[in-house]
């Protein structure tokens, strides 16, 4: 059935099942924004407790979404597998750090005896919340500003940078996405534990704190839009595969993919208005909207980088290194094979939630917490 | 293609290999083992209905969770370590190795992680039918994710469906049923699985008998000790023999690691095992020095053993190295002349397509087609590098088959004195079994010692060898994280030890 299919098509649709995932765990991230506002909120320690324990019963599946991005660019993109892990390898190797030390905390911060004591574990959370989520940014803010590498004839990289890969963080747009990714995460940590928890005052101070860190996102997310439109673009050449410099040339890509530009005005309005929603109506239901919104708003940015003959991976010091949706692949063969395989996902989906819904039908409260000697 | 091999900087990397995939494996046959073992007490609950049973499946439970967290922390980085350390290796055979990895993510990975939430915070939120149905998901989960994972290891030590694309230089994928229903890769999950079984009921059988020690929780213990060491018992046996299992597939597509298994350096035939032996260490290959300072032979057996007959040839670490016509066996240096051959054949093929120049391109691609078999070999600088470092491989293997044996007499003593209700009154045979959990550690750790180093010098077997496969860093990066890792892991296991012993002390009653 999928034998049949030529291999751009497989290609393309390898690139779109991939960044879903990658959108999917943006918008997971609300677990990490979560956890950055159990520090800055000033919270009481009862209501520390029930972010916590909100926040805990979502982490693994998020911490999974990101394990399964990597297996799936592997599966399906190994030359950037390759290229992005082994060259820019301080940054990934870092962001690795932060979430090894994540997937402790929920589970030893309270329990007796734990060694290094609350208080680390704490600091951990929100690392991993702060730092782990804006060095991700970073990482995909150079699929549009490029980086540091060559291949040699046999496509093995060579990183010319001695910082591997934490030189990202110069690029102010870099940056600017990643501080966006930040805000965006808090942003939808206060929209899901709003709608998860049952507890007034708590809610209050979440439904205001949502609103206020779109605020805080807005100006790095203009920067990025503004700049994505007015810089310039690597253009592959569909004859022959070598990569040109183009002005514009996301901006051709938005005007020549209109399906991109309106996903990714949806997207945004979707955020906008859930947030609008939980800040200036008794409903709670706000991460219903922003969430799928974030989805969109992801997946529009990531077709943007690798549709439309566009490299997804460039490198700025040998353009003809830059990697494609069609040159960093895996074969027909096995591309073919992981299309079978993806037939699951939606089963994934589904169980998802369904789970979800059975776990999150009641609000979770001060009592239920009291009475459960294992909560975190 | 690689212009200087930085040793220093491959050594660092494998042992970092090392130092993150032994402190994954601290954790994970505990994850694989008792969660079936939740599985069961919960079942006997919902079945009966009896609140002990509930109280019980609880406290393992607990100890699970504390598991579990430390588990995934240690996973995520093999996960991405193939990219950070392994560049060349995840290009050059990512088209295939990749697949298992992403597959294990999203059929096992996934399952585990959604119903985990539910075994551990549903008991209160979904009916009783439905959590059960959660715990046995988690156990499924886990195990799943031992397949896939180990048919990517199996494919590393028995590379088989694919070819090479002298185009983009990387292996590609042509039959995924090869890969899945290798032999290899089947021998290697029934014996993994089940030696994790063991391993969890180990862990069952220490705490329970540190409160028969105590004079604590005697019901439960008693309870928990019936269900883990009849379970214990028949993974022992199935360990066993599925040992011996892989151990003839060893033979038969890594003659060098059963060869450095039994310390064997001239071919025999028929060929005995040394069930106990001494090593000499000054012996190298091709010198005339005796092996062993000391050994115990029992006759025949290891032709059994590695080729199902009793007066087959088994070839030595010599005849490997240096060929033996008469059992026509090829040594290495006649596949590195070839694989210098197909390197070469492939170097000419680049550049000639780099001129563009195609008379010249295809004669050189007959070349290397002709010897691509000995690709790997190519890259070798002596015969003698082919050898991995028998002594580690040689007591490895005899403390994991040692403890293996002794495993199954401790079982069946447990069960038996169970079964008279004497079990209380054997202090000694309490404390070994408390002491045993962290026997069965190192014959775990031992056991991937001579899966792993007995594939060296390869990454991939006869294919890749690990200096190429090597990402191009230097040496002190990877240092700098070696030891990083070194640190923040055994923080944790600190950690780790230090609440999963307080919450045994504190016992089921705390619930
Ligand atoms: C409690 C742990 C445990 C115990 C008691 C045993 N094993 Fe084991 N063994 C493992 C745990 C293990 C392991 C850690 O799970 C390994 C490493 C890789 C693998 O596939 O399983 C392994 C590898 C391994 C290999 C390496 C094969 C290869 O990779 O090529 C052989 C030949 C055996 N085992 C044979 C045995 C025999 C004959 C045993 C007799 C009782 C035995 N093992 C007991
Ligand atoms: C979890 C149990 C495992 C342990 C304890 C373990 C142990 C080791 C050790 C000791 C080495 C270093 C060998 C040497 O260089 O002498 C190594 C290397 C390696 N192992 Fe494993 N291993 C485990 C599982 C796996 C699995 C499941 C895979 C593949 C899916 C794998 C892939 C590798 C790779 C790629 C290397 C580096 C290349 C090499 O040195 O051969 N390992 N491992
Ligand atoms: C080099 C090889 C390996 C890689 C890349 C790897 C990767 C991972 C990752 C990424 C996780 C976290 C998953 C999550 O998000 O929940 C994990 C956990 C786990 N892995 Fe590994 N793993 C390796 C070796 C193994 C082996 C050999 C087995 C079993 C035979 C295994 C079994 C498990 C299990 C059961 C878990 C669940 C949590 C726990 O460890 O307690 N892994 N692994």
């Amino acid at each position: 059935m999928f034998g049949s299919l030529d291999w751009s098509t497989l290609q393309q649709l390898w690139w779109f099942i991939t960044t879903l995932v990658g959108s999917l765990f943006i918008f997971l991230t609300f677990v990490q924004g979560g956890q950055t506002l159990l520090s800055t909120l000033s919270l009481t320690e009862d209501e520390k407790i029930l972010v916590v324990n909100s926040l805990g019963r979502k982490w693994e599946l998020t911490f999974t979404t990101l394990v399964m991005f990597g297996g799936a660019l592997f599966a399906a993109f190994p030359l950037f597998y390759a290229t992005s892990f082994g060259g820019a390898y301080w940054v990934w190797i870092l962001i690795l750090f932060t979430f090894i030390i994540q997937a402790v905390s929920y589970e030893y911060r309270r329990k007796p005896n734990n060694f290094l004591g609350k208080g680390v574990y704490d600091a951990f959370l929100f690392i991993n919340g702060s730092i782990g989520i804006l060095l991700i940014g970073i990482a995909v803010g150079t699929f549009f500003t490029g980086s540091n590498f060559t291949l040699n004839d046999y496509n093995l990289v060579f990183w010319d940078h001695p910082l591997r890969g934490l030189e990202a963080a110069f690029s102010f747009f870099n940056l600017s996405f990643g501080l966006f990714l930040v805000f965006l995460a808090r942003t939808l940590g206060a929209l899901y534990l709003a709608n998860n928890l049952g507890h007034e005052t708590l809610v209050a101070k979440l439904k205001n704190s949502s609103f206020n860190n779109l605020l805080c996102a807005l100006p790095f997310l203009l920067y990025v839009l503004i700049n994505l439109i007015l810089m310039d673009g690597y253009a592959v050449n569909p004859a022959d595969g070598t990569v040109v410099l183009e002005a514009n040339k996301y901006l051709h890509n938005l005007l020549q993919m209109p399906l991109n530009l309106i996903l990714l005005l949806v997207g945004l309005i979707l955020v906008v208005l859930g947030v609008v929603l939980n800040r200036f109506t008794a409903s709670v239901r706000g991460i219903w909207l922003s969430g799928p919104g974030t989805v969109l708003t992801g997946l529009a940015l990531f077709f943007l980088a690798g549709y439309n003959n566009t490299a997804f991976y460039p490198s700025k010091i040998d353009l003809n290194s830059s990697l494609t949706i069609y040159n960093a692949s895996s074969s027909h063969y096995t591309l073919t094979v992981m299309t079978y395989v993806a037939l699951l996902v939606p089963v994934v989906l589904g169980y998802i939630s369904w789970t979800w819904r059975q776990m999150d039908s009641k609000k979770l409260t001060l009592e239920e917490l009291a009475a459960d000697k294992k909560s975190y | 293609m690689i212009e200087q091999i930085d040793l220093t900087m491959v050594n660092w990397a494998r042992a970092t290999f090392a130092l993150t995939a032994m402190y994954h494996w601290i954790f994970v046959p505990l994850t694989l083992g008792l969660s079936f073992i939740c599985a069961f007490f919960e079942s006997i609950y919902v079945k009966t209905g009896d609140e002990q049973w509930k109280k019980l499946t609880r406290f393992w439970m607990t100890l699970f969770g504390i598991n579990f967290a430390i588990g995934v922390a240690t996973g995520i980085i093999l996960e991405f370590e193939f990219g950070t350390n392994w560049s060349n290796y995840s290009w050059m055979v990512g088209d295939i190795f990749g697949a298992p990895l992403a597959i294990e993510g999203l059929a096992a990975f996934f399952l585990e992680a959604t119903f985990f939430a539910v075994m551990f915070f549903g008991w209160n939120r979904v009916s009783k039918k439905a959590h059960l149905f959660a715990t046995w998901m988690v156990a499924v989960g886990s195990n799943l994710s031992a397949v896939w994972i180990l048919i990517a290891n199996g494919w590393m030590q028995n590379p088989v469906g694919m070819k090479f694309n002298p185009d983009l230089a990387r292996f590609e994928m042509t039959d995924f049923g090869a890969l899945v229903f290798s032999p290899v890769a089947i021998s290697h999950f029934v014996h993994v699985t089940s030696s994790a079984f063991l391993y969890a009921s180990l862990f069952v059988v220490a705490v329970s008998s540190w409160y028969l020690l105590k004079k604590r929780h005697i019901q439960f213990a008693k309870r928990s000790l019936t269900v883990a060491c009849t379970f214990g018992l028949l993974a022992s046996l199935f360990v066993a023999y599925t040992g011996d299992e892989h151990a003839y597939h060893a033979a038969n597509v890594q003659p060098m690691k059963l060869a450095a298994m039994e310390g064997l350096y001239d071919g025999e035939a028929p060929a005995g095992l040394v069930a106990a032996g001494l090593l000499n260490f000054s012996k190298k290959p091709g010198d005339d020095e005796d092996p062993f300072i000391f050994k115990v032979k029992i006759p025949m057996v290891l032709s059994l053993l590695a080729n199902r007959d009793i007066n087959s040839f088994v070839p030595g670490i010599n005849d490997l190295v240096y060929g033996n016509t008469a059992e026509n066996i090829m040594g290495v240096e006649e596949k590195m002349v070839r694989g210098k051959l197909a390197v070469a054949g492939l170097g000419d093929y680049k550049a000639a397509q780099n001129v563009g120049d195609q008379l010249a391109a295809s004669k050189a691609l007959t070349l290397f087609e002709k010897n691509s078999d000995y690709l790997g070999y190519g890259y070798l600088d002596s015969a003698e590098q082919a050898v991995p470092y028998v002594p580690l491989i040689f007591y490895s293997f005899r403390v994991m088959v040692g403890l293996g044996t002794f495993f199954i007499f401790l079982f069946a003593a447990y069960l038996y004195l169970l079964y008279k209700d004497q079990l209380e009154k054997q202090p000694l045979l309490l404390k070994l079994g408390a002491f045993s959990f962290f026997l069965g550690l190192v014959a775990h750790e031992a056991g991937w010692i001579v899966t792993e180093v007995g594939r060296q010098p390869w990454a991939i077997q006869d294919l890749l060898p690990v200096t190429i496969a090597r990402s191009n860093l230097d040496a002190g990066t990877v240092e700098v994280t070696f030891f990083m890792f070194l640190i923040l892991f055994t923080a944790l296991l600190i950690a780790e030890l230090k609440i999963m012993t307080k919450q045994i002390s504190i016992g089921p009653e705390g619930d």
